[in-house]
């Protein structure tokens, strides 16, 4: 009986050593014959090439490991973008997929089956190649908003001045903080004393309250740098002032968002057809208002079915920004696995980095993931 | 509400007259919304421009709401009428949702329709054939050996067809077994057909022998590319993915921790990271001088990735069997192989069949990735002729045709195993 379990257990030990050995000792005879070293000392030479969007100071000066950390926060940035957006409109869209109306019912339905059938890589080059090229040059380029341009090059849209920008940032801080313990504060006496405190009003009231009193008395200010065009030479323009969103970024968030909101409007959808109509009935049978019961009863159960898969799809969308490195945005794989392995030949180390932070960005939300789940699971008495 | 108050059917007379003059004063302010907004789109003439400009950009919206308010009804006796007001007119938030989506299909239906077919170039060989300003499908035309079948040289693109076609008739062969060769039908599916579907591209595909002409893999491309890659991995990745569901699942520690790692660690990274890791990083694991070709590289990392995603797939139908099913198979004494291979397993696959198919959708929808690797399937070849100086500026077209190809191959799909799904949900 012993030996049958431990048999199995040796022979997928021994393949395992196997098969990492034999890679390992090509990979050192491979590497030693074209006299590269494995090592990551390679990090803090200089990279000499430069990033086309950064959101941190960058030039060829700096080392690889800067450039990595350039290419890194790029990834996170459409990530962000990309999650939050994706998240509205995978919430409205699979709240209208349940609607009454014929009309919205099949528009999202349509939408969903739409995007969700074409391969993101096609819809990041449409929206690139295609969609984006079609927008007016520089100089034709009609102003939006009274303040914006959506031109061929980008989005040149205001940016903000800030003077005491930390003052306001702490502020805000202080503010999370303060409805941190005043919701716990709320949660307690009501628990105690059956009392319900108005808290999103009040924890509203701080959020907004507090940072804008630090513009009156914190003398925190804030003013806009409008973007203006200027002529260069005959035939070449460029702005001045203002932000710079490049195509890339434009395009790459479009497809993102709208190829992952139809997931998310799938699981949204399924979540609210998963609570049973008996739940709604009983809510109101015990006098609670239609909006307490959607706030108290309805959503607490669906988004528990909402939220792990949805989590899956924030994961995907993360990864799925890797595509980036197909139209050009300076993301961490184009970065990276691109450009400065080109440089440096160190496959084996930078595949090896870029794998790495992928890894740990996905297992790290997982955990969170569990953990929450765990926490909002129903407890059985 | 304005009608359904109870007091008009007292009178029915009244209630008559109110109606019809509601019914038409509504009709009549939908109709005029639609007109306005119609002129204002395709005839740049605005009846309602004595309005303010704030309102007048809303007219139609306006003038749309107000006549479904006016025509909505408890009960009207007319069948249409009746149906509207319950399917898209239930309040005024609704109305007005269902007036937008009307107005947006005016607005962007005619254009795309004139761009699509009406004002589109079907006729011709060459660029100066599209003069309309509609898309131009002569460029489809005239690089459409290239879409399907990449470099692959033209007098020779039967052999792709042969194959295909063989494979295909392979098959569907599983599906005309007789009842006595049943139970040998997975390991036909699992083991033969790769074999044959390999040795047929192997010979006929690549050739280099029987008088064929070889041609290397790099030329290969095109659709029938995207479709090589997809059938071979998903072919593979099955079995293996089988085996790590059932590792994850044993209680022998290091069987289980390497299979969790090897699925997490594969699920955990993006595909284009894996492809560069077969591009750049494989070689240097292999001995000095190896070679392996591209094409099976890319097959291999894609099998690996998937594998883990259809391990994960497999294990949530193993998950979803009662434990009355091991207890059984066990308490009749059979083994550990044996209680999987004859109960377990053939109960669990065919409740995963619709996850794997949801499975082969990624991969599909995966596939123009290899572009990293420098193979050009359907998406990769379109970027290719995108840049041909004889046809600069037909990338819409290009992306237009890909994405219904695409489109029409993912939905079938999708729509069958959703058929599947619901088909294995009433059999249990």
């Amino acid at each position: 009986m012993k030996f049958k379990k431990i048999l199995p257990q040796l022979l997928t030990l021994i393949f395992i050593i196997l098969v990492f050995g034999f890679f390992t000792m090509n990979a050192q005879e491979n590497m030693g014959a074209r006299g590269l070293e494995f090592g990551f000392g390679f990090l803090n030479t200089q990279a000499s090439f430069d990033i086309q969007f950064s959101l941190i100071d960058y030039d060829g000066s700096h080392t690889y490991a800067r450039a990595y950390l350039v290419g890194l926060l790029n990834t996170l940035l459409v990530a962000f973008i990309g999650i939050i957006l994706a998240t509205l409109l995978g919430a409205v869209v699979g709240v209208a997929r349940l609607s009454p109306n014929y009309l919205i019912r099949k528009t999202a339905s349509f939408y969903i089956e739409f995007f969700r059938n074409i391969p993101l890589l096609l819809q990041i080059f449409f929206w690139y190649f295609a969609a984006l090229r079609a927008l007016p040059m520089l100089e034709d380029a009609p102003m939006l908003l009274n303040s914006s341009f959506m031109t061929i090059k980008g989005l040149y849209a205001p940016s903000p001045i800030w003077t005491n920008f930390d003052v306001f940032f702490t502020t805000i801080i202080i503010a999370m903080i303060a409805i941190f313990f005043f919701t716990r504060y709320a949660k307690k006496k009501q628990e105690q004393e059956g009392k319900r405190l108005p808290v999103l009003i009040i924890s509203l009231a701080i959020f907004i309250g507090l940072p804008l009193l630090t513009f009156l008395i914190g003398g925190v200010g804030l003013s806009w740098s409008f973007p203006v065009i200027r002529q260069m030479s005959a035939s070449s323009y460029t702005f001045d002032g203002g932000l710079k969103i490049p195509p890339e970024l434009i395009a790459l968030t479009l497809a993102l968002t709208l190829y992952t909101a139809t997931f998310i409007a799938e699981n949204v959808r399924a979540g609210i057809q998963g609570i049973g109509k008996g739940q709604k009935e009983a809510a109101a049978s015990i006098g609670l208002t239609p909006s307490q019961v959607l706030k108290l009863v309805i959503m607490p159960q669906a988004l528990r079915i909402i939220i792990p898969p949805t989590t899956n799809q924030y994961l995907n969308l993360t990864k799925n920004s890797s595509l980036a490195a197909a139209i050009a945005y300076p993301d961490l794989v184009l970065v990276f696995a691109g450009t400065a392995m080109m440089q440096t030949g160190r496959a084996i180390e930078i595949v090896g980095i870029t794998m790495a932070t992928y890894l740990t960005i996905s297992l790290g939300i997982s955990l969170l993931m569990n953990w929450y789940n765990k926490r909002i699971a129903i407890q059985e008495k | 509400m304005t009608i359904n108050n109870m007091n008009f059917f007292k009178n029915k007379s009244k209630f008559q007259k109110n109606r019809n003059i509601s019914l038409i004063l509504g009709v009549l302010f939908f109709s005029v919304g639609i007109v306005d907004f119609y002129l204002n789109n395709y005839f740049n003439t605005n009846i309602t421009s004595f309005l303010p400009r704030i309102i007048n950009f809303f007219t139609p919206l306006i003038f749309g709401v107000i006549g479904l308010h006016l025509i909505r009804m408890e009960y009207s006796g007319i069948k249409i009428l009746d149906s509207l007001n319950k399917n898209i007119n239930t309040t005024n938030f609704n109305a007005a949702l269902s007036v937008s989506i009307i107005l947006l299909i005016i607005f962007g239906l005619p254009p795309l329709l004139n761009w699509l077919i009406l004002d589109a170039n079907f006729a011709g060989d060459t660029k100066e054939a599209c003069t309309g300003g509609g898309a131009c499908w002569v460029y489809i035309k005239v690089w459409f050996n290239r879409f399907m079948y990449g470099m692959y040289p033209n007098a020779e693109q039967w052999r792709v067809n042969l194959t295909f076609i063989t494979v295909l008739v392979f098959m569907a062969a599983g599906f005309f077994t007789p009842t006595s060769l049943r139970n040998y039908l997975s390991l036909y599916y699992v083991l033969i057909l790769p074999i044959i579907s390999f040795i047929l591209i192997y010979f006929i595909v690549s050739g280099g022998s029987f008088g064929l002409v070889w041609v290397e893999t790099g030329a290969w491309g095109g659709l029938s590319l995207t479709f090589m890659v997809s059938f071979f991995s998903l072919i593979f990745c099955f079995p293996l993915g089988m085996m790590l569901a059932l590792g994850r699942r044993s209680n022998l520690p290091i069987v289980k921790y390497s299979s969790l790692s090897f699925i997490e660690f594969w699920r955990g990274v993006p595909l284009i990271t894996v492809l560069f890791m077969s591009a750049v990083m494989f070689p240097m694991f292999l001995p000095d001088g190896t070679y392996v070709d591209k094409l099976i590289r890319v097959v291999v990392a894609i099998t690996l990735f998937e594998a883990a995603y259809t391990a994960e797939v497999i294990r949530g139908g193993l998950q979803a069997l009662p434990r009355g099913q091991y207890d059984a198979a066990k308490s009749l004494g059979m083994g550990y192989w044996r209680m999987h291979v004859f109960v377990i397993l053939p109960q669990a696959l065919k409740l995963v069949i619709p996850g794997i198919a949801n499975t082969f959708l990624a991969l599909i929808k995966d596939t123009p990735l290899i572009f990293v690797v420098g193979l050009l399937e359907l998406v990769g070849m379109l970027n290719l002729a995108k840049t041909n100086p004889k046809w600069l500026g037909f990338s819409m077209e290009g992306y237009v045709f890909a994405g219904i190809i695409f489109w029409i191959i993912c939905y079938s799909m999708s729509k069958y195993s959703q058929n599947l799904e619901l088909k294995y949900k009433t059999d249990r």
